[in-house]
């Protein structure tokens, strides 16, 4: 029987494997409603192990987003370990819902939210565990729709075999339309199958069903024309955008779990968006323009919060927390609100500069300090103009300087490595940056106790960005300017000890950059390697390069394409991208003209305080700017733990 | 002016009452490791506006201590935790609200003010388990637990921390016996026909677990079985734990703090 639960056969493999917890549901804030309830179907998975992928914040807006409404039920899955996946194929158990533990097959609609392009091969163990056909193509009536969100939606091409559709942008509205497209045609009867239900939802030009667009290519392997094949269907489709994020405060009940996760603590999403114009950040690309939460709206969402989950540390989150247009009386308002009690409260802090340690201070007066970190990005004064990440090393000193004379001894710094037209020189010029970081926050404290952490991560060129066109640097060059690097932090003992270093080989990047601007074809090397056992790409014990290579290898020649053409391999302005015909709202010839700015070192501005620059999303997507300041104050509110309350929804 | 700069502010309210409560782990939820539990009793705590008490220092700790708890995978009727306050609440609008606050299945189910002297590990010397053996039979259960009462000591290996490490799971068996699936218990659900056996244990270092006496079973009488079921899923639950008196019965370590409202009135 459909809806039914699988957890007596689940519970008997569970004493075998490791961590059970994670696989037994219970957490506060999860909804279990009557299979017969709903008329429409949901199950949702972040397709990484259920430490990382609980936390998410797009899955749990969209499954509280859904679970309110009467006639809808929500359900998560996460990826297996292989431990358990292995007992669930030898005893025949499906990929099963946490909440209710219902077979996945069963439901009407299977959402996955891509952060990232490595949770891939995640998503085919999850299909195949629920027996739901891999290629879209070979599904039926009886299979639930597959579609696919977040980030790495914007270039869905490399998945285009295995998901029925794609959903590109905000999704809190999206799940609600699609929902609502797919129980009317339910209510008639289903009429023509899935390919009638798929054609409704691509007609509505915001959801994209790759299987109604042909891509034609030329003989030297590019793209040549991706085309419909289907009347009705649109050539282009555009990404969805929430306004007025006060009208949806979500999440209101945050999933607590019993199992331990990487992020213990309740997240608000104070604005979504940003237009600083990092050109390698997709995110900041991709979710303009800049929406913010008002201070009234925030406040209420962090006292809401705690007091649902009894989470005792708040995140305010965003892509460039400090540039809230209120963040200075949000950050004092909920110091007041909360002192003396023992929340704490943190910002992630990448902006360099002086007022994002008076916000960490204020936040820091209940006695709890968190963590100070820094993202210049670049080594070199060149390198950061090429990425528009405005910071002079005077700033960047000045401002490190002033966080240990504060009293924090330790800041993190984090850069990138293998950023377009990067030279061995700009990488060495971290090692410069972190001496003077800690001879300045030596002198400042007159202490020789301060430490900074360098991180290093491998930039990876995204759809969608200025540096699209952009070819990688090989990982074998990237790992000698890392070595390098180590030896010149180094090469001054008495400063290098004081400075730690951490950082990824270039090999995951390349692959990681493999699946970002691939194509359909990339389908092909995304099986083969699942097939020989690739899972979990994003944890290091995992992740098997040589796996990757040899699936490629296999794969793509026959094509008439490799790894290095679409890595490696830089893009001319005419060449037909994959995503191209999926609209994140910018303008492609902006785009191109930022391209040709990076490689002349020429900064862009951020729009918010400056004028438009004509990027194309506003225009484009009929959306605007909503920034405050609004002017409200909060004010103080009554300590939180005055009497015992029962608290509903346990 | 001589606290520095690293020192935190402000003393934390002292401790004006201490409350003991047994809650219990069942169903899915035994699956939750102790670890787990203590964060979510944590956030419970919170939800529940329990004013509980914090450690002094940098990163004040809620006052919470637990007693022996029981393993992942065990499911249990009598876990006990002790929680201190900083300000006064009555014991059962307290169990009312924590509970409340828990998922269920971590259900607490009694809080009572400590005012008997001692600490309540020092109440706690050994438990009453209850195992569930699927696809082990009546007969099969009772030669081997012969087997075991018949031995002076029975050596088995289990995987720790510190390594591999062998230990006698004899001499800490008080009691040990088949009994008949009909007096299971509330809360234990008899899901499938097998062999059940109640076992007293006395508390020890190295502890000596459910699982061990299994071994211990397989050890002396090669206890195993029928496929596709193994000892590895057994059901254990604890059904109570306590103060073994001579005669081998459990008191329930709360008692000693009841027993002088009891006494006033009756």
């Amino acid at each position: 029987m459909r809806g039914e639960s699988v957890f007596p056969q689940l519970e008997q493999l569970l004493p075998l494997v490791s961590k059970p917890i994670q696989y037994v549901g219970g957490e506060l804030g999860a909804v279990v409603k009557p299979w017969e309830s709903a008329t429409v179907r949901w199950v949702l998975s972040y397709p990484d192990a259920y430490e990382v992928g609980l936390p998410n914040q797009g899955v749990q807006i969209l499954y509280e987003v859904l679970n309110e409404r009467e006639d809808v039920l929500a359900e998560r899955t996460y990826a297996v370990w292989p431990d358990l996946e292995k007992l669930m194929r030898e005893r025949d158990v499906p990929q099963f819902t946490v909440d209710s533990h219902r077979a996945v097959g069963d439901f009407d609609l299977f959402g996955l939210s891509f952060s990232t392009e490595l949770g891939y091969t995640n998503m085919l163990t999850e299909l195949s565990l629920a027996k739901i056909p891999l290629l879209a193509a070979d599904r039926d009536e009886s299979h639930p729709i597959v579609v696919a969100g977040g980030h790495a939606a914007f270039n869905p091409e490399p998945i285009a075999d295995f998901v029925d559709a794609a959903v590109l942008g905000d999704g809190e509205e999206a799940v609600l339309e699609i929902t609502d497209i797919v129980a009317a045609w339910k209510r008639e009867g289903s009429p023509g199958g899935r390919d009638e239900i798929l054609l409704r939802l691509a007609k509505t030009e915001s959801v994209y069903v790759p299987r109604f667009y042909d891509v034609d290519y030329l003989p030297d392997g590019r793209i040549q024309r991706v085309v419909p094949n289907r009347p009705g269907v649109p050539f282009r489709v555009h990404k969805r955008t929430t306004m007025d994020l006060d009208a949806w405060p979500y999440p209101k009940k945050p999933l607590v779990p019993l199992a331990e996760t990487v992020h213990e603590r309740f997240a608000v999403e104070i604005f979504r968006g940003c237009t600083r114009g990092c050109r390698f950040c997709q995110a900041g690309m991709i979710t303009r323009p800049v929406r913010e939460r008002s201070i009234t709206t925030v406040a209420q969402m962090v006292h809401d919060g705690l007091e649902f989950s009894g989470f005792t540390e708040v995140g305010l989150l965003s892509l460039s927390s400090a540039d809230h247009s209120e963040i200075g009386d949000i950050c004092s308002g909920l110091a007041d609100q909360y002192e003396g009690t023992n929340v704490s409260l943190s910002l992630p802090s990448t902006r360099v500069d002086a007022f994002n340690i008076d916000l960490a201070q204020e936040l820091a007066r209940n006695g709890r300090r968190t963590g100070l970190t820094f993202a210049p990005e670049g080594g070199s004064e060149r390198i950061r103009k090429v990425i528009n990440k405005m910071v002079t090393e005077e700033d960047l000193i000045r401002t490190v300087t002033t966080a240990y004379s504060n009293g924090w001894r330790q800041v993190k710094l984090y850069f990138m490595c293998g950023l377009p037209t990067e030279t061995d020189e700009d990488v060495l010029q971290i090692a410069r940056l972190a001496h003077n970081v800690i001879k300045s926050g030596r002198q400042a404290t007159g202490s020789k106790d301060i430490r900074c952490t360098v991180s290093i991560g491998g930039f990876v060129p995204k759809p969608h960005t200025p540096f699209q066109w952009a070819p990688m640097e090989r990982p074998e060059v990237i790992d000698a300017r890392l070595k390098a690097l180590k030896n010149e932090i180094n090469s001054d003992r008495s400063l290098g000890r004081a400075i730690g270093f951490r950082y990824h080989d270039g090999e995951p990047s390349l692959i990681e950059g493999l699946l970002a601007r691939g194509d359909r074809r990339v389908g092909a090397v995304i099986r083969k390697v699942w097939e020989n056992g690739q899972r979990f790409d994003g944890w290091s014990e995992h992740f098997s390069y040589r796996r990757w290579v040899d699936a490629c290898a296999e794969v793509l020649p026959g094509l008439g394409v490799d790894l290095e053409w679409f890595t490696t391999r830089e893009r001319e302005q005419s060449e037909v991208l994959p995503w191209d015909h999926l609209d994140s709202g910018l303008d492609k010839d902006w785009l191109w003209q930022d391209w040709q700015d990076a490689l002349t070192e020429y900064e862009q501005d951020d729009c918010r305080w400056t004028p438009c620059f004509d990027c194309g999303v506003c225009p484009s997507m009929d959306t605007s700017i909503q920034i405050g300041p609004t002017g409200h104050k909060l004010l103080p509110i009554t300590p939180v733990n005055t009497g015992l309350r029962v608290p509903a929804g346990a | 002016m001589g606290r520095t700069k690293n020192q935190p502010t402000g003393g934390q309210a002292p401790v004006v009452q201490r409350i003991r409560l047994r809650y219990t782990k069942r169903g899915p939820l035994r699956f939750t490791s102790h670890r787990d539990f203590a964060r979510a009793v944590e956030r419970a705590i919170h939800r529940a506006g329990i004013p509980i008490a914090f450690s002094q220092g940098f990163t004040p700790h809620p006052k919470i201590s637990f007693a022996s708890a029981a393993p992942t995978g065990v499911a249990s009727e009598a876990e006990y935790l002790e929680i201190g306050l900083r300000e006064r609440v009555d014991p059962a609008d307290l169990c009312k609200a924590l509970d409340a606050a828990l998922s269920p299945g971590l259900d607490v189910i009694e809080a009572v003010e400590a005012v008997a002297p001692g600490s309540l590990a020092d109440r706690i010397t050994a438990s009453l388990w209850r195992i569930e053996l699927p696809g082990v039979s009546d007969e099969q259960l009772a030669a081997a637990v012969a087997a075991f009462v018949a031995q002076s000591e029975v050596l088995v290996e289990r995987l720790t921390k510190q390594g591999r490490r062998t230990f006698d799971t004899r001499d800490a068996v008080v009691s040990i016996g088949a009994v008949s699936s009909q007096t299971s218990p509330p809360g234990v659900v008899v899901t499938a026909p097998c062999a059940i056996l109640d076992l007293v244990v006395r508390q020890v270092t190295p502890s000596v677990r459910p699982d061990d006496v299994l071994s211990g079973l397989r050890v002396v009488a090669d206890l195993e079985p029928s496929a596709p079921h193994s000892l590895k899923s057994a059901r254990a639950t604890r059904l109570a734990q306590g103060t073994l008196t001579p005669q081998g019965e459990i008191v329930d370590p709360l008692d000693a703090d009841r027993e002088p409202v009891a006494i006033g009135e009756r």
